[in-house]
């Protein structure tokens, strides 16, 4: 074999040092063979390069596993956890969901995801990770000024020992690598001008340059974070939050009067404005809470105090009010129960409460009736208005019975009629 | 066992086969002119392609009311296509990640291009969900991102969220999978160019191939990390349509409320994946001369695929009508007599007849030696596929529990345009892949040759 190497002369005009000596060989079977001399021969900086992956050239090289899997399987732990640490913190503690009362965190639903994570953390750490083990991209090899070193990715098969190993000279290596059947021998050298083994400075550039620009919108949410502006949001998609249609209350000059209001129109009513019965719609007489109770009902019949009215307004009590203010109106109802069982305190208003000698409390029973009906419409405090739900003779209905309930709370013997003190005795 | 021995050890014989092999994958990109029959597949492709962004300016800009979909049948094409696409991206994965896992070398030859289609058709697919928002510039809102909106974040038990960190998985795991296989065949690229003096093309391919110089030790880690991708695509692409399947069986919805989906629609995906890589590579092989490098045989091991995972889907078919009787739920035997014999009656025996009776062609060893019919059958599997999830979508739908909300569901044009436009891309972008990247995985089609192991000691061959 030895007899059919020749060694060639370096064609490249000006050389630097050099880098060492790469011998070619036939089969991949050969190279196998050459490494294995090469490294009984005791050197270390050597290098195989072949098209594909070599059978049995780790060995025959002495190359150690790598230590690659251990690093992706940190990767692909901590893809898991951090998957879980990202649900929990989105779903269970910024913004919990409550989904039919389900808990915030179980952890089976949040699986799938944390799989997802776990595979994409390990296949960054795998592809990132053998590229950075194997130092490259590289911008430049000495090994690239030879031009037969381009049909290392087509069909040649190269061992190349490098002049820094420990064993190197000059004489002895290359009939090392002649006698261990190399068919092509030729020294590599290192480019004269230093520049070509640096990252082109442009390249650098670009690099420092995107890498700032991509700071700037981290930058700008940085800065909107901390600090205050009167002005109004960027609707970068503004969708539905402008609408080109006329706002009341505004100028227009589609219209003679340059407005956007239109008046009435002859012949109709606007809605509700024929709700004109100030008691029985608003509880006013004369401008000050009515103290008696409405002449007709909203149909027009009259509005008769009597124990069919007594009857509707404590169904309706019994359904609307009882639940804060209780069955007896004192305010003990089913909520302030659940508020005292929670360890809470809270009661809603005692309806029935009498005023004491100094005029204080009896909040309810000192009210007139029309500013009774009032707060059963509009709300008071914590208590919103049912107006919406309970029509207004209703809502009286309610008035005539509160009236009932406070009298019945208050109520002493000298109350129950003669005949049927007995009974009650 | 002893491959080396049948090799006859003729110094220059080995080299001359890895040459060769280089030469015919590369002259496919160095071709001065492209093949007019390229030319003409790549202009049809545009034009539908164009057709289908047309159609996506106007559905984009008047909202997906110019689709069929209704109150009722409120998932259609949209969702029917996306589910489509993902699975004939499964094929690649598959070929790609689990043959290589199970040793099975004749995968070399078409892997690269299998990877391809996996990334276009995955590309394709993530359309469809994009669109169906109807407002695709909040796509963002899927991303657990801090904003202004009282920092509320995305539901991550919806299966919608998995299908998104899902999807997306697959699709940077199969780009990263398809590049890093990739590098060593660029880098075959760079140095042809550079040895033809194309100094521009050499330029770009030396950048994309990262300055790879095929060092053993360089080999080593590089195919550690294929080895350990590959084991990680392979739990991926189960995932990944188990995941979409989950879009319909945690719903309550006879005839998507079922435990055997996850399986089902792996079985179908692989299926529909290995129809659509023949679809593609039976006329390319043709006309770029690759039947030295996809053999027939290659093709008898995919139609052989194609009858097993059809023959699971058809099971499955079977498996669904035997639970919803045996369930004695009559919601659920409703849904799949209705199916079967209701309205879309017709879309039921498409995909019986395409997906279960059709592969059976491939029993025959005449049928597995004709390509033209083998292309034809794969063409009818594909529309199979695609029926098969417009019925487990839209009969569903359109007979669910309420009577009163029964209806029909017609496509409108801007469906089809859509579908269609997704087709050209898919085309488009597989054809623009054939003419300038690496079509076949050179460096392992010469690694899985017998000439890799010649001069090698013959006694002991590989292990």
């Amino acid at each position: 074999m030895s007899t059919e190497t020749h060694i060639e002369e370096p064609a490249l005009p000006a050389q630097g040092e050099l880098y060492g000596y790469l011998a070619e060989y036939d089969t991949p079977g050969e190279l196998v063979e050459a490494a294995r001399k090469v490294r009984d021969a005791g050197y270390t900086d050597f290098d195989c390069y072949s098209p594909f992956p070599v059978h049995g050239i780790d060995p025959a090289m002495g190359i150690k596993r790598t230590i690659l899997p251990l690093v992706i399987f940190g990767g692909g732990f901590s893809g898991a956890l951090g998957g879980l640490l990202l649900q929990w913190y989105c779903n269970a503690h910024a913004w919990t969901w409550n989904i039919s009362g389900k808990p915030t965190w179980s952890i089976p639903a949040n699986i799938p995801i944390a799989y997802e994570c776990a595979i994409l953390l390990s296949v960054f750490t795998t592809f990132f990770g053998m590229w950075a083990f194997n130092k490259l991209p590289q911008v430049w090899h000495p090994l690239f000024r030879l031009d037969r070193f381009t049909r290392v990715t087509d069909d040649g098969f190269f061992l190349g020992i490098e002049a820094r190993d420990r064993r190197f000279d000059a004489d002895k290596t290359k009939t090392l690598l002649q006698e261990a059947g190399a068919i092509a021998l030729e020294p590599c050298y290192y480019d004269p001008d230093p520049k070509t083994r640096m990252m082109p400075k442009w390249i650098t550039a670009f690099i420092v340059a995107s890498t700032a620009f991509a700071l700037i919108p981290f930058a700008i949410a940085a800065k909107a974070r901390n600090s205050h502006s009167a002005e109004p949001h960027w609707h970068i998609f503004p969708d539905m939050d402008f609408q080109p249609k006329a706002k009341s209350d505004t100028a227009n000059d589609l219209f003679p009067d340059g407005r956007t209001n239109r008046g009435e129109i002859a012949g109709t009513v606007a809605r509700g404005w024929l709700e004109n019965d100030d008691v029985l719609y608003h509880g006013l007489e004369n401008g000050q809470w009515t103290t008696g109770f409405p002449k007709t009902h909203r149909d027009g019949t009259p509005f008769v105090v009597d124990a069919k009215l007594l009857a509707r307004g404590q169904s309706r009590f019994n359904i609307y009010c009882t639940p804060c203010h209780g069955y007896d109106g004192r305010g003990q109802g089913m909520i302030p129960e659940r508020v005292k069982a929670l360890g809470g305190v809270w009661q809603a208003r005692n309806l029935v409460e009498a005023p004491q000698a100094d005029g204080k409390g009896g909040v309810v029973i000192q009210m007139p009736n029309g500013q009774l009906f009032n707060t059963i419409s509009n709300g008071y405090n914590t208590m919103q208005g049912y107006a919406a739900q309970i029509p207004a003779d209703d809502r009286w209905a309610i008035v005539s019975y509160v009236r009932a309930l406070e009298r019945a709370q208050n109520a002493s013997t000298d109350d129950v009629p003669a005949d049927q003190k007995g009974a009650v005795q | 066992m002893s491959i080396e021995a049948e090799v006859p050890h003729e110094p220059g014989k080995a080299r001359e086969f890895f040459r060769s092999v280089t030469k015919d994958v590369s002259w496919i990109a160095e071709a001065p002119k492209p093949h007019k029959l390229w030319l003409l597949a790549l202009t049809v492709a545009i034009a539908m392609f164009g057709w289908g962004l047309f159609c996506i300016y106007k559905l984009v800009m008047t909202g997906i009311g110019v689709w069929g979909n209704s109150n009722t049948v409120c998932w259609a094409w949209d969702i029917t296509n996306f589910v489509w696409w993902i699975g004939i991206g499964h094929a690649g994965t598959l070929i790609s990640a689990v043959l290589y896992l199970t040793r099975q070398h004749w995968r070399v030859s078409i892997n690269r291009s299998a990877e391809a289609m996996t990334i276009f058709a995955v590309m394709a697919a993530g359309l469809f969900p994009l669109l169906h928002t109807g407002r695709p510039w909040f796509a963002w809102w899927m991303i657990p991102i801090p904003n202004d909106m009282g920092s509320m974040w995305p539901q991550f038990r919806s299966p919608l969220m998995w299908d998104v960190f899902a999807v997306s998985t697959y699709m940077t795991t199969s780009i990263l999978f398809w590049y890093m296989g990739m590098v060593p065949d660029l880098a075959t690229f760079r140095d042809r160019c550079a040895n033809q003096g194309k100094n521009i093309r050499a330029a770009i391919y030396g950048v994309v191939s990262l300055g790879w110089r095929g060092s053993a030790r360089q080999w080593h880690r590089y195919e550690r990390a294929y080895l350990i991708l590959a084991g990680l695509a392979t739990p991926l692409v189960f995932s990944v349509h188990s995941v979409v399947s989950f879009d319909f069986a945690t719903s309550q919805l006879p005839g998507w409320h079922t435990t055997i989906f996850p399986p089902y629609f792996v079985a179908g995906a692989i299926f529909s994946g290995f129809a659509m890589v023949l679809t593609l590579l039976l006329p390319l092989r043709y006309l770029f001369n690759l039947q030295h490098i996809i053999k027939q045989e290659h093709i008898h091991a995919m139609c052989r695929i194609m009858l097993g995972t059809g023959m699971m889907v058809g099971l499955a078919y079977g498996s669904e009508f035997f639970i919803a009787w045996y369930s004695g739920n009559p919601f659920e035997q409703f849904t799949f007599v209705s199916r079967a014999f209701g309205p879309f009656w017709w879309a039921y025996f498409l995909m019986v007849g395409n997906n279960v009776l059709i592969p059976q062609f491939f029993w025959f060893k005449w049928v597995r030696d004709n390509n033209i019919l083998i292309w034809a059958l794969c063409i009818c599997i594909n529309i199979g596929m695609w029926f098969e999830r417009f019925v487990i979508i839209a009969t569903s739908l359109a007979r669910s529990f309420l009577p009163s909300a029964w209806s029909y569901y017609h496509p409108t044009r801007y469906d089809v345009g859509v579908f269609v436009g997704t087709i050209g891309m898919f085309l488009m972008l597989f054809l623009l892949f054939f003419r300038f990247l690496p079509v076949v995985a050179i460096s392992e089609v010469k690694g899985a040759a017998p000439e890799a192991h010649a001069g090698g000691p013959s006694k002991g061959g590989h292990h």
